[in-house]
């Protein structure tokens, strides 16, 4: 029977036999207890309520104690149907106790909770499907069962729960229930509620934690709930979708560490080979599929972020760990901060939390660095979290920190806590074989320790000490001499033998010492611990083999003390080395190599962190944290080579009008900010308060009605769940109000799409729609005339809420006009730019060889204002006007009067389009013609590729001629190097781009925009503040820096504090995207993402240059 | 899950066990007590231990351990948390949580226990539902109870877990609304023995007591929020605003509770209000010692330090000490060796002053180490990171709510190496 195999415990029995009693003192059923009980039995059987309550406190009292109470059954079940709730519920309590032993009693009960689950009150049906899921008895699985399913799909959400908490009872009870309880909780896992997600999540967990497929079509509506559920739930949902996570991502640091890898490589190549390794390097970057993460991971990662806030700490845990496992390196930082908080928390939050950082510290060290304060230790912390502090601070340590944390680390030294002496004296010898610049300063400290009066650190130091000179015991006589004379004073035998150990090792080094030690040893032999003896026997037989002139003798009596010995390792031992040192008739092969059997190298030992490969065991659990994995745990899976089909998630439609879908909706939001706007804009901020108040106020007033009625009640839960949901909409909307607060318009054809498709959107959303097709255009010339005032509201809401109400009183009479000339100006756009388009792919076949005309940029700042418009200018390559900036390839005087310069003329090269047109200029400066001009032998990385200009045949004295040749740089800011032949001579040049001319401007509108660096987000964005120089004081000069760096066009922006740039690389066609805000103060922002770090991060360099100068 | 509870008081006596699933003898508990004796302090004993079959996970508090019997995997930062939640749910109940309460009050606690985790997992945690289902004990009720023979347990059904906001219940009443707001803030610091700040940063809450009616909705502002390095919330306030707005924005649970917790790290300067002087000394020859300290203010902000407290955890040598103290009591207590001096109100202008001689083991050999001191203080009016509440704001409600914010600040773990 499942439930008794359940229940016998490694040391139970007792529980299984009620009949004997469970301990001494209650004496069984036929001592005087039963007597007592049976004063209780009247009280029971009486129909007063009041001493039917006495009697059952005493009970439960005697429970709680552990007493056994179990002979009562009969007289406590009579009172299932007690009208008395408090006499009920103990009631409840006795039978779940004692259920299971009393089985046939047991069903006398389960009529009442039957009658019980039809009850109309869902607070009843709940407690009665809770107890009877509590009884444990096998008979009445089939009721459980079909309870369950009942309960599955009532119409009260706490009922639900409650059904989700009965299926692992029934599991328990019954696992051949399986198959019927995974559709139970298949139909549970799609419930919409925030009280189930959390229950049946833990059922999953329970009974089918492998069965991941039942996740993929309730994932991103796990994610978007996880805020709201209660924080138990959190924690179990959170770690089952890491797992998830895992089988369904790819690595997001997968080229990190691909990168990792060859800067190493180049590290330790020589100076030649380096150039080869980059190169390497950058094919293998090109060659690797570039990383992007699936905006299901980016959404796991968002919502979980905010309950790093938790002031549980398991869900702060359990968010950090989901970091660690999943994020990308650049974001993992942020975990650090949060786990630091927890450090205040209890010494049991501590300890666990403390051996998570271990773990942490050892592969991402970088992440604590800043706190490294925090881990410093008080003389009051218990003992095992200091030890785990000194892990910490041991992990931490580096060359720039370690003279501060062996500061530290010497106070510890001084603590009156013995156990933490020694583990400080340990963590001190670690450091010092990780970092070899302070050995000597560690071992020189650890030698004075060697004169200190308490015995424990004395041999805790030899013992690190001796692990320390193994590494260089050249340079160290004189400390092997200083502790050779320790022998006499130190008791500790782990000590004794180590120190035996190194002057046997190193005997060598102390020739006149050693042969005496083994003397006085060789006295004390008998007294000796068993360790000891061994390292008496080694060093004798080391010393024999090294002087035996000296020791013969003395080697002679230990093997014969030891021969005699109790121990029966030392009698071995003495045998097996007389036999091979000992050189008789019979001796074997093997003495010939004696010495080098003793006297081999013994390598240096490795001193690790017992934390160490800790990480493969999911961080927060049990099993990490007893380094020893525990039933029921589930491995974290590798991460797959390759994606699984991300669709699986989808949702169909039909169901998107409810909360599943809802993350399409809000992703639609997020790239609509203007849709947002609009709607933040149209209804008054304090609105989100007031709506949730009025929400809440419904929602306890619906509870309190669904009690009523149940099909109303239904209903009334949905709205509020609606409602809610709408209120955590407008309070995101309130957010992207502010952030984008700077940003401001977006190009018409968008807020037309995004009121287009709120009208699909069901009935609620319809009606909002409607409203906004009414209020859209009016904000949208509204946010105009509001983004001086936007500012302003940051500091008190309260005053810019009415603001904007008053505001919007005014606005839609005073701006009437305006806005209708702009709804007619949207259509224009819209079609111009389709048009537009079409006139612009054309283009790059019609390579001109002089650089054309550009548009001059103060045209584009000019149109500016008209944001709307500029949708028609974007797909003109705007670059400064005539400032092409020219390069030297060959001087006047190295050419012997041949002067060659290039320029990058950013037309697009026609034989090749994926080659960078390099204009090359000659001039002739000497008085005789120059003939034959062509280039020879290119030397270049592998993969680029040169599209020479024809052979020039004769340039005559003073003239110059114009040639355009491609260079396909694959990317990279590697040179082209090649030889420039003339009839007479030949000079080597090498052409070297910079990163800004290794792009060609790519036509964006703000959607596509935003809609791309989405998907260019974490290490494929870098990001950096910097000072603007002072002449970059508006907008045209930014865009002309800009353009002036890099090859990229400008992308539409309606704000006049953020500037876009698009482009893509010109060989590989990967899109490079800047985003340059400016902030008071002549600060500004500026954002680069691009697949090809290594671009981005130059490009980032190149620009920030430009703009701060 | 949590498959059974024990708890056991400090001396080792088993007082009450709860089994959620099938019961497991209490002779499991002889693996903690196993560990307990290896432990020595009760600090130290692991917070978990394994058995061949269970995993026990056990809290220490309010010389209780709290030892709980898992089977299968799961977090130990949850059962812990959980654990914790229970003593505060007994402190929350009964006024203190003790052995004595616990055992007076055994079938409230039983029944709290059954209410709070449904098969090993957590179900209803928050004190608000918890009050609703079984009411908390007092002496008023406990009389009548006993005369007429009512119960404890709530005669309605809890609303409260059916809400999606579980930590308010409905239909609050109050004639007087009124709102406080604690600000406490904890000074953690180590200063070497020269007084230079090894390590500072200050860890403060913010406690409320709000007895509104109806369902307000409150916003706290404050006048310097960047302050904050790190924050941590009660689950009712709402991330996204103050991710956004740096306001609080919050439907409060009745009564007490937590409203959040921050962290001004080390990164930032932290004002510490007080100086030592202090020389402890203990001689080679004739087992005496010496020790003389001397108590200052330093950056008081202008307010007085109050509640002064000097404790030192002596070496085990030191047998008595002979002391004589300019301002306050002190007290020596030989056999936990722990040294007490109690200040008081500090007087600027007469600095406190402990001086005298230590008596020690006679033979043995002189301690090691100087012991380190910890120091006690309390400033009223004063948030010791200069933090300011702005205003507080009652949205969805008409009334007009009394309103008070209260500034304390004391010393956290603050230790003077010697």
């Amino acid at each position: 029977m499942s439930a008794s195999s359940a229940f016998s415990d490694d040391k139970a029995g007792s529980a299984s036999e009620p009949e004997y009693g469970h301990d001494p003192a209650s004496g069984g059923i036929f001592s005087s207890d039963y007597k007592r009980h049976d004063d209780l039995k009247e009280m029971l059987d009486s129909n007063k309520d009041s001493l039917k309550l006495e009697a059952m406190k005493r009970i439960v009292a005697m429970i709680a104690r552990g007493k056994n109470t179990s002979d009562l059954f009969p007289a406590v079940v009579k009172n299932v149907a007690c009208k008395n709730i408090e006499v009920k519920k103990l009631v409840y309590v006795y039978l779940v106790r004692y259920a299971e032993e009393q089985q046939d009693l047991a069903l006398l009960s389960i009529s009442t909770f039957q009658r019980g689950l039809k009850d109309p009150n869902q607070l009843i049906r709940a407690s009665a499907l809770r107890v009877l899921s509590s009884i444990r008895v096998t008979i009445i699985v089939p009721i459980m069962m079909l309870a369950i399913k009942e309960a599955a799909s009532d119409m009260s959400p706490y009922v639900r729960k409650t059904a989700a908490h009965a299926i692992p009872k029934l599991h328990s009870l019954d696992p051949e229930q399986k198959d019927q309880l995974i559709e139970v909780i298949e139909k549970l896992l799609a419930d919409k509620t925030t009280l189930v997600a959390g229950s049946v999540v833990m059922a999953f967990e329970e009974v089918c934690p492998d069965r991941i497929d039942l996740i993929h079509k309730n994932y991103r509506k796990l994610c978007n709930l996880l805020i709201d559920v209660e924080e138990w739930g959190q924690v179990v949902i959170i770690n089952m979708l890491t797992r998830y996570a895992r089988t369904q991502f790819l690595n997001p640091n997968i080229n990190e560490s691909l990168l990792e890898d060859s800067s190493e490589k180049a590290f330790y190549a020589s100076d030649d080979e380096e150039d080869e390794d980059k190169k390497a390097e950058a094919a293998a970057l090109v060659k690797r599929k570039p990383y992007v993460m699936d905006p299901d991971h980016r959404l796991l990662l968002r919502n979980t972020k905010p309950l790093l806030q938790s002031r549980n700490a398991a869900v702060v845990m359990a968010v950090a760990q989901l970091y660690f496992h999943l994020a990308p390196k650049a974001e993992v930082g942020i975990i650090a901060k949060a786990l630091v908080r927890l450090m205040r928390s209890h010494s049991e939050v501590q300890y666990v939390v403390l051996q998570n950082v271990a773990t942490m510290t050892i592969k991402r060290r970088g992440m604590f660095e800043p706190y490294l304060k925090s881990f410093y230790i008080r003389s009051t912390d218990p003992t095992q979290i200091k030890i785990l502090k000194l892990e910490v601070l041991t992990n931490l340590a580096n060359e720039t920190n370690i003279s501060t944390i062996l500061r530290e680390f010497q106070t510890y030294i001084k603590s009156m806590d013995k156990d933490f002496v020694a583990a400080s004296i340990q963590a001190i010898g670690r450091c010092a074989t990780n970092i070899g610049e302070v050995r000597d300063t560690c071992l020189n400290g650890l030698v004075q320790l060697l004169s200190n009066r308490d015995e424990l650190v004395v041999a805790e130091s030899v013992v690190v000490i001796k692990k320390l000179l193994q590494m260089q015991p050249e340079q160290h006589s004189d400390i092997i001499k200083h502790m050779a004379k320790l022998i006499d004073n130190i008791q500790v035998p782990m000590a004794r033998a180590s120190i035996l150990w190194l002057i046997g090792e190193y005997c060598e080094h102390v020739p006149k010492i050693a042969p005496d030690v083994l003397r006085k040893m060789a006295k004390t032999f008998t007294n000796e611990e068993d360790i000891v003896k061994l390292q008496i026997i080694n060093l004798a037989a080391k010393l024999y083999l090294t002087n035996s002139k000296q020791t013969k003798l003395l080697t002679q009596y230990v093997l014969n003390l030891a021969k005699y010995d109790q121990n029966y390792d030392i009698r071995d031992r003495a045998r097996f080395i007389r036999q091979l040192i000992v050189p008789t008739d019979k001796s074997g092969a093997l003495s010939k190599y004696a010495k080098k059997l003793f006297l081999a190298l013994k390598p240096a030992p490795v001193l690790e962190s017992p934390f160490k490969d800790r990480d493969h065991f999911q961080l927060g659990s049990l099993s990490h944290l007893l380094n020893a994995k525990a039933g029921g745990y589930q491995e974290l899976p590798e991460w797959p080579e390759s994606a699984p089909d991300p669709s699986v998630r989808n949702v169909e439609i039909p169901d998107w009008s409810k909360c599943t879908s809802r993350k399409d909706r809000k992703e639609k939001k997020l790239d609509k900010p203007f849709y947002s706007d609009s709607e933040g804009d149209s209804g008054p901020t304090e609105s989100a308060d007031s709506e949730s108040d009025s929400g809440s106020g419904s929602e306890s007033a619906s509870a309190s009605d669904e009690s009523g009625s149940g099909s109303e009640s239904e209903e009334s839960g949905e709205e509020t769940e609606s409602e809610k949901e709408e209120e955590d909409e407008e309070k995101e909307k309130k957010r992207k109000k502010r952030l984008d607060k700077t940003k401001a318009k977006k190009p018409a054809e968008e807020s037309a799409e995004s009121e287009q498709s709120s009208g699909t959107e069901d009935r609620k959303r319809g009606r909002k729609a409607v409203k906004n097709q009414k209020s859209s255009s009016e904000s949208e010339s509204e946010s105009e005339s509001s983004e001086s005032e936007d500012e302003s509201e940051e500091e008190s809401e309260e005053e810019s809420e009415s603001d904007t109400n008053i505001r919007k009183k005014k606005t839609p009479v005073s701006k009437q006009p305006p806005k209708q000339s702009k709804k007619e100006s949207k259509k224009e756009t819209q079609e111009m730019s389709l048009l537009d388009l079409d006139d612009f792919e054309p283009t790059p076949t019609s390579a001109p060889v002089t650089p054309v005309n550009f548009l001059s940029s103060s045209l584009v700042s000019d149109l500016e204002g008209l944001s709307l418009t500029d949708t028609i200018l974007a797909p003109t390559t705007i670059a400064p006007s005539g400032s092409i900036k020219m390069y030297e390839l060959l001087h006047r005087i190295t050419g012997e009067g041949l002067a060659v310069e290039y320029c990058f003329s950013r037309q697009p090269f026609s034989p090749d389009p994926n080659m960078v047109a390099v204009q090359i200029q000659f001039t002739n400066n000497t008085n005789s013609e120059t003939k034959n001009l062509h280039i020879e032998e290119p030397r270049l990385q592998s993969g680029m590729r040169i599209r020479e200009f024809a052979e020039i045949e004769v340039l005559a004295a003073g003239e110059s001629v114009t040639v355009v040749m491609g260079i396909d740089f694959c990317d990279s800011t590697q040179a082209a190097n090649f030889q420039l032949c003339t009839h007479t001579r030949k000079f080597f040049v090498s052409i070297q781009p910079p990163v800004g001319e290794l792009m060609t401007p790519v036509f964006l509108t703000e959607n596509d925009f935003k809609k791309e660096q989405g998907k260019l987000m974490g290490m494929n964005e870098i990001s950096e503040k910097l000072t603007l120089g002072e002449k970059c004081v508006n907008e045209h000069v930014i865009v002309e820096r800009v353009t002036a760096t890099a090859n990229l066009s400008r992308v539409p922006c309606g704000s006049d504090k953020e500037c876009r740039f698009a482009g893509k690389t010109v060989s590989s066609g990967c899109l490079v995207l800047v985003t340059v805000t400016t902030k008071e103060g002549g600060r500004a922002q500026l954002t680069v993402n691009c697949e090809k770090m290594v671009i981005g991060t130059m490009l980032v360099k190149d620009i920030m240059q430009a703009l701060s100068q | 899950m949590i498959h059974s509870v024990f708890l056991i008081s400090n001396a080792g006596d088993l007082f009450l066990e709860k089994h959620w699933k099938s019961v497991i003898s209490r002779s499991i508990c002889d693996y903690f007590f196993e560990a307990r004796e290896k432990a020595v302090e009760p600090d130290n004993v692991p917070p978990v231990i394994r058995t061949p079959h269970h995993y026990l996970i056990n809290i220490y508090r309010e010389k209780i351990f709290f030892v709980s019997v898992i089977q299968t995997e799961v977090p130990p930062l949850f059962v812990i948390e959980f654990l914790h939640r229970v003593a505060e749910t007994f402190q929350d109940y009964f006024g203190e949580c003790s052995e004595t309460t616990i055992k007076d009050n055994v079938v409230i606690v039983y029944e709290l226990l059954e209410e709070m985790l449904d098969n090993g997992f957590p179900l209803a945690t928050e004190s608000n539902i918890l009050k609703e289902l079984i009411r908390p004990p007092t002496i008023l009720r406990s009389m009548v109870n006993t005369i007429t023979g009512s119960s404890n347990v709530g005669e309605t059904l809890p609303t409260g877990q059916l809400s999606t906001i579980p930590w308010r219940r409905a239909g609050v009443k109050y004639t007087n609304n009124e709102a406080y707001f604690d600000v406490v803030e904890e000074i953690d610091a180590i200063l070497d023995k020269s007084g230079t700040t090894v390590f500072a940063e200050i860890q403060g809450v913010i406690d409320a007591c709000v007895k509104l009616s109806g369902m307000p909705d409150l916003t706290l502002s404050f006048m310097n929020p960047r302050l904050l390095d790190d924050v941590s919330f009660h689950p009712c306030v709402r991330y996204k605003r103050w991710e956004s707005e740096r306001v609080i924005s919050f439907i409060p649970p009745d009564g007490n509770f937590q409203l959040m917790s921050y962290h001004i790290s080390a990164q930032n300067l932290v004002a510490i209000p007080v100086y030592v002087k202090q020389n402890i000394s203990f001689f080679e020859t004739g087992s005496s010692g010496r020790l003389d300290i001397t108590v200052g203010p330093k950056q008081t902000m202008g307010k007085t330090l109050e509640c002064l407290v000097v404790t030192v955890h002596m070496p085990k040598v030191v047998l008595s000490a002979n002391l004589s103290a300019t301002q306050g009591t002190y007290n020596y207590d030989p056999v936990t060796k722990i040294l007490v001096w109690d200040i008081g109100k500090l007087n600027p202008q007469k600095l406190p002053n402990l001086k005298g001689s230590l008596s020690l083991q006679s033979g043995a050999p002189k301690p090691e180490e100087n012991p380190s001191l910890n120091i006690d203080l309390k400033i009223q009016q004063l948030a010791i990171s200069g933090l300011k509440v702005n205003r507080l704001d009652v949205y969805g409600e008409k009334y007009k709510p009394f309103k008070g914010v209260k500034y304390v600040s004391k010393a956290g773990k603050f230790q003077v190496r010697t």
